[in-house]
């Protein structure tokens, strides 16, 4: 009889405190799920009446009725290729170098393990100056696409080189054994082994950083993404990319250019998050059961 | 307390094709070890073991968890060189040249000497791609089709996935993926195999059908194979090793020692050490 007594408080008071927890978690997501659906919602409404086909034929304009965003769409996608050419090789043989061959108990090997996790952390801005510095006006190459793919591959490095080393990682020791036991050699291993089986989660994490970088826009005004670009971007000519088009649409007067902003940022998203889900797909394809 | 027996069963089963001490003695030497002791950054993990390991014939290696049989089997390809800290001193000879001597190539040995671990470990690719990846990383000449067919052939393979080649050998069975992982192993003609607990993670069927092709393989090939399982190595073994472990007054250190080595006949019915007999009728391990 006591028992049940004693029981029967605290058995209400922890199914309340069940109940208060299951509800703050929901409010947590509510307040992360929300905030993006009001963002969506609200852009693409606002943006909606501006997603025509000049838009993306048509380069800026001072007249709200003729102004595109080709320049800076095109800018945009040389930027992500560049950026994909640089940061996947440069990034992929770090990881190789870092997880199969480095020695851990040399200094400059931790060194450079502590580094890259530092410059992940690094405010893309820093490198913004740092781009300046050295490659706009050090190298002399001006601001160009080029100049700022260089800059945007520095901001995402860190990022491909940390996905990549989990992804070969993930790679079990008994396939590293099975094929050094049949004689082949330690690049064999790794180039034959290692790295076709780790690609899937090499490509999603790439992917990932690459979607990251196609939206920054604070190194990008660093290095001078030129607000007013009408014409066509080229690899070693003057630029304008889409955040720093739609961040320049914003701060203008004409409440119509304000309607140009919100259709620049549905394209944005749409590139993002396609590539976004491109690397979902890739994931589920191609997920290994060891 | 009761005289330790040895059981009739057992002894018939040993002497089921076991090859007498002469006719074993009289072949090649394949692996000549003499005092071979392994240590994990510093600490000794197996110590003093010399044995010889004949030609075109099945040794086992027996004893506790932790003896160090596995270690002990990992130097004949040179497997423990991939572990940091893993030091070996004594001599292992291979055909009477120095394994460890500084002109051999590690990556050599392991083309010659060939090695199935416990957990079955195709690569993630195809059937056909898990058996050629030998041949191909070695640059073998011949057609390579007729290389994996016969490797699969060889591991008793062939029937149950020859209209599947091309399928992933993830999707084989354990036992399955265990006798490709032979085949693949077969498929760059080594002199030696060495198999680390080959059926510890397998169903009672399959182990049969791996011990089968032992006594297949043996006739081509020398086998060297860690077994947890004392059944198994009276069944397949000409020779078996028994491996104790020995723990220092302190308590402080384990380390395995070799107790005695000779015919698997000898060992299982009549042994000399009594540290093995122990074992082997299962009074302690």
């Amino acid at each position: 009889m006591s028992v049940v007594a004693v029981s029967e408080t605290p058995r209400r008071s922890r199914a309340l405190k069940n109940r208060l927890f299951v509800a703050a978690m929901l409010f947590s997501m509510l307040v992360a799920f929300g905030t993006l659906a009001v963002l969506l919602v609200d852009t693409i409404v606002t943006g909606w009446p501006a997603i025509e086909w000049k838009l993306f034929s048509d380069p800026p304009s001072t007249v709200p009725e003729e102004a595109g965003g080709r320049p800076a769409i095109l800018a945009t996608l040389y930027l992500g290729i560049v950026v994909l050419l640089l940061s996947v090789p440069i990034g992929v043989l770090t990881a190789i170098y870092l997880e199969e061959y480095a020695n851990r108990e040399r200094w400059w090997n931790r060194l450079i393990e502590v580094n890259i996790q530092n410059l992940a952390a690094v405010p893309s801005i820093v490198y913004g100056i740092l781009g300046l510095a050295f490659i706009v006006r050090g190298i002399g190459i001006g601001r160009v696409v080029f100049a700022g793919a260089l800059i945007l591959t520095l901001v995402v490095l860190p990022t491909v080189v940390v996905a990549s080393r989990e992804a070969i990682r993930a790679v079990p020791d008994s396939i590293r054994q099975g094929a050094f036991a049949l004689g082949a050699t330690k690049w064999q291993v790794v180039w034959r082994q290692v790295l076709p089986a780790s690609i899937p989660g090499i490509a999603t994490g790439s992917i990932l950083a690459l979607s990251r970088a196609v939206g920054e826009t604070a190194p990008l005004i660093m290095v001078g993404a030129v607000v007013y670009v009408p014409f066509d971007p080229t690899l070693f000519g003057a630029y304008t990319a889409l955040p720093v088009q739609i961040y320049n649409w914003t701060k203008l007067p004409d409440p119509l250019f304000q309607t140009l902003a919100a259709a620049g940022a549905i394209v944005l998203l749409a590139i993002v998050l396609s590539m976004n889900a491109v690397a979902i797909f890739l994931r589920n394809r191609y997920r290994k059961q060891w | 307390m009761e005289a330790p027996q040895i059981d009739s069963a057992r002894i018939a089963e040993v002497a089921r094709g076991a090859l007498s001490r002469g006719d074993i003695e009289r072949r090649e030497r394949v692996f000549t070890v003499s005092d071979l002791g392994v240590s994990y950054n510093g600490k000794p993990a197996l110590e003093d073991v010399s044995l010889d390991v004949f030609r075109n014939t099945v040794t086992a290696f027996i004893g506790p968890s932790g003896c160090g049989k596995s270690t002990f089997i990992r130097c004949f390809n040179r497997m423990n060189d991939l572990i940091p800290g893993a030091d070996i001193d004594g001599t292992v000879l291979y055909h009477g040249a120095d394994l460890y001597g500084r002109s051999v190539d590690p990556v050599e040995i392991r083309r010659r000497i060939g090695m199935v671990f416990q957990k079955p470990n195709p690569f993630p690719k195809s059937i056909y791609d898990n058996i050629a990846f030998g041949p191909r990383v070695l640059g073998m000449k011949g057609d390579l089709d007729e290389r994996v067919e016969g490797a699969l052939r060889q591991a008793a393979l062939w029937d149950e996935v020859k209209d599947r080649l091309k399928d992933g050998a993830l999707g084989l069975s354990g036992g399955q993926q265990q006798r490709l992982c032979i085949a693949r192993a077969l498929a760059v003609e080594p002199d030696v195999i060495l198999m680390d607990e080959p059926a510890s993670a397998l169903d009672p069927i399959s182990t049969t059908r791996i011990e089968d092709l032992m006594h297949e393989l043996k006739r081509e090939y020398t086998i060297v194979i860690v077994t947890h399982n004392m059944q198994q190595a009276a069944r397949v073994a000409d020779m078996t090793a028994f491996f104790s472990v020995v723990v220092d007054e302190d308590g402080s250190a384990r380390r395995g020692v070799l107790v005695e080595y000779d015919t698997t006949t000898k060992i299982f019915t009549t042994p000399s050490d009594k540290r093995t007999e122990d074992y082997v009728t299962g009074r302690f391990g």
